[in-house]
């Protein structure tokens, strides 16, 4: 029995969870702090994945990456990346399917900060990136947590849109779930058995370890 | 000196309501703010530290802050500022909180020394008292050697033995520092203790500004005393009336007359005084 299927679910999660790091810290700040008028529609933009059916995201992120459209094309004539049915591809759709659960508890953990603490550091004379990371991020560390670590188990645990943008690419694109899809089908039970047992284990192991984290830095912190 | 003259559209718990000051202050002074809850005190301070906009103009020391648009960002305003939540760094220890804002050990210990807080200094604010951690903000306030300190509403937090004692340290680091200093306060002895002349507010505009004797010490008529108080209750004790009195944090009991029992009613604001040796009480 092969594991490459969890090591590909695993890389993916991990490159995932820090691109989406990266794009959403300064995203979540920004809607954290704003008074536009334009922040309810980002919010909706950002929170579109979660009630989008995965076959639509992976509809239009198929289409949109696909040699047939301007992005797809670019990617494949002046570059040299196919980017669907690749891991690359696999990588795009998901960042743009955990979204969400970067932005969210980020811009929550932004939000549940005290003002004024952020106003003392400005008034310290320090600046809104030293504020950053020197204060706002070190005081919502269970914020953090959650956001890095739901991003990755989600990531883990996508299905539709791996599966329409990857497709069922051995060592490539096909993940753990994707593959316990066909096991499935071809009515491999027991494989699928030990398959859905470790994903279930990881998944609960995982989720355990955030809620254990998150309790003892609120009675550590008082947070 | 501090050259003030500002206006801006404030919309509080009463509606919207035109902030409008004008005043000057001079280096050095201690100046409380006093004034009834949404009369724009904090946020005079929160415009002088330059985390609101206002229209207007401030300068300080011939250094123009604000102008018309044109207003220098908090960092670049030589301010500190004590909130009235403390809002310490709660990632930071005490020591990490003042090292913060300037890396000056020498100066971080001696303010640690005078507020005493020098034992705890590798403790995390989660572990002070409200006492402790208002200490730490004014101390965190002054490590930039600011030209302008504002507090809001500093002490009001904190029990009355506590207060005393921050106000002695206040006292203390303002005779040292000579730094001007806004407060914010509602407390009369407070004001009278630490300031050196006080601005009332009331919707937004300035209604009283002198020193404390004058604008706190209400004088009228010949009284040798004056307190005032809520009253609570009149009740009828064989043939006289006794009104119950709310003074501060005190409950006084007095002698009214059926006159007076009958024109006054419980909830009222109510002055007591004593002419010589006859106590009188009126409706305010």
């Amino acid at each position: 029995m092969s594991f490459e299927p969890f090591i590909l679910s695993f890389k993916l999660a991990s490159f995932t969870a820090l691109i989406l790091f990266c794009i959403a810290l300064p995203l979540a700040w920004y809607l954290s702090q704003t008074h536009s008028r334009a922040k309810p529609f980002i919010e909706a933009l950002t929170a579109l994945p979660i009630v989008l059916p995965p076959s639509v995201l992976g509809f239009y992120i198929l289409w949109a990456l696909s040699y047939n459209s301007p992005i797809g094309a670019f990617f494949e004539e002046t570059l040299g990346v196919k980017l669907v049915f690749s891991f690359t591809g696999l990588v795009i759709a998901s960042c743009f399917y955990s979204l969400p659960f970067m932005v969210q508890p980020l811009q929550n953990g932004f939000e549940s900060l005290n003002k004024n603490m952020l106003e003392a550091s400005y008034i310290a004379g320090k600046s809104r990136l030293t504020t950053l990371f020197r204060v706002a991020l070190p005081n919502m560390k269970p914020a953090l947590i959650t956001a890095i670590i739901i991003t990755f188990a989600h990531t883990v645990g996508e299905f539709g849109v791996v599966l329409m943008v990857g497709g069922s690419i051995p060592g490539e694109t096909k993940v753990a779930s994707v593959a316990i899809y066909e096991m499935v089908e071809i009515m491999d039970y027991s494989a699928a058995h030990i398959y859905s047992a470790i994903m279930l284990g990881i998944s609960f192991v995982v989720l355990l370890s955030v809620y254990i984290f998150n309790a003892r830095q609120s009675k550590r912190f008082g947070l | 000196m501090i050259k003030l003259n500002i206006t801006k559209e404030l919309h509080g718990a009463n509606g919207a309501m035109q902030l409008a000051l004008n005043t000057s202050i001079e280096e050095g002074e201690f100046v409380a703010l006093s004034g009834k809850s949404g009369s724009g005190k904090t946020t005079l301070l929160r415009i002088l530290a330059g985390l609101e906009d206002a229209q207007g103009e401030i300068s300080v020391a011939d250094k123009v802050w604000l102008h018309t648009d044109k207003s220098l960002p908090p960092q670049e305003r030589e301010i500190g500022f004590v909130f009235q939540e403390y809002a310490l760094f709660g990632n930071m220890t005490i020591e990490q909180n003042l090292l913060y804002v300037a890396k000056d050990t020498k100066l971080a210990n001696h303010l640690l020394e005078i507020t005493e807080l020098k034992e705890m200094k590798k403790r995390y604010p989660h572990a002070l008292s409200g006492g402790q951690k208002q200490r730490v903000s004014i101390c965190r306030a002054l490590m930039k050697r600011p030209k302008i300190l504002l507090l809001d509403e500093p002490l009001s937090a904190l029990d009355s033995a506590m207060r005393i004692k921050l106000q002695n340290e206040l006292l203390t680091l303002h005779k040292e520092f000579q730094t001007t200093t806004i407060m914010v306060s509602h407390d009369p002895s407070e004001i009278y203790r630490l300031a050196s002349r006080v601005l009332v507010l009331d919707n937004g505009k300035i209604i009283n500004d002198g020193k404390p004797t004058d604008v706190l010490l209400k004088r009228q008529g010949s009284q040798k005393f004056t307190f005032q108080g809520e009253l609570l209750e009149i009740k009828k004790v064989d043939v006289i009336f006794i009104a119950v009195v709310a003074i501060g944090q005190q409950l006084v009991e007095v002698v009214v007359s059926s006159e007076e029992a009958t024109n006054l009613q419980t909830g009222q604001t109510v002055r007591l005084s004593t002419k010589a040796f006859v106590p009188t009480i009126t409706h305010k």
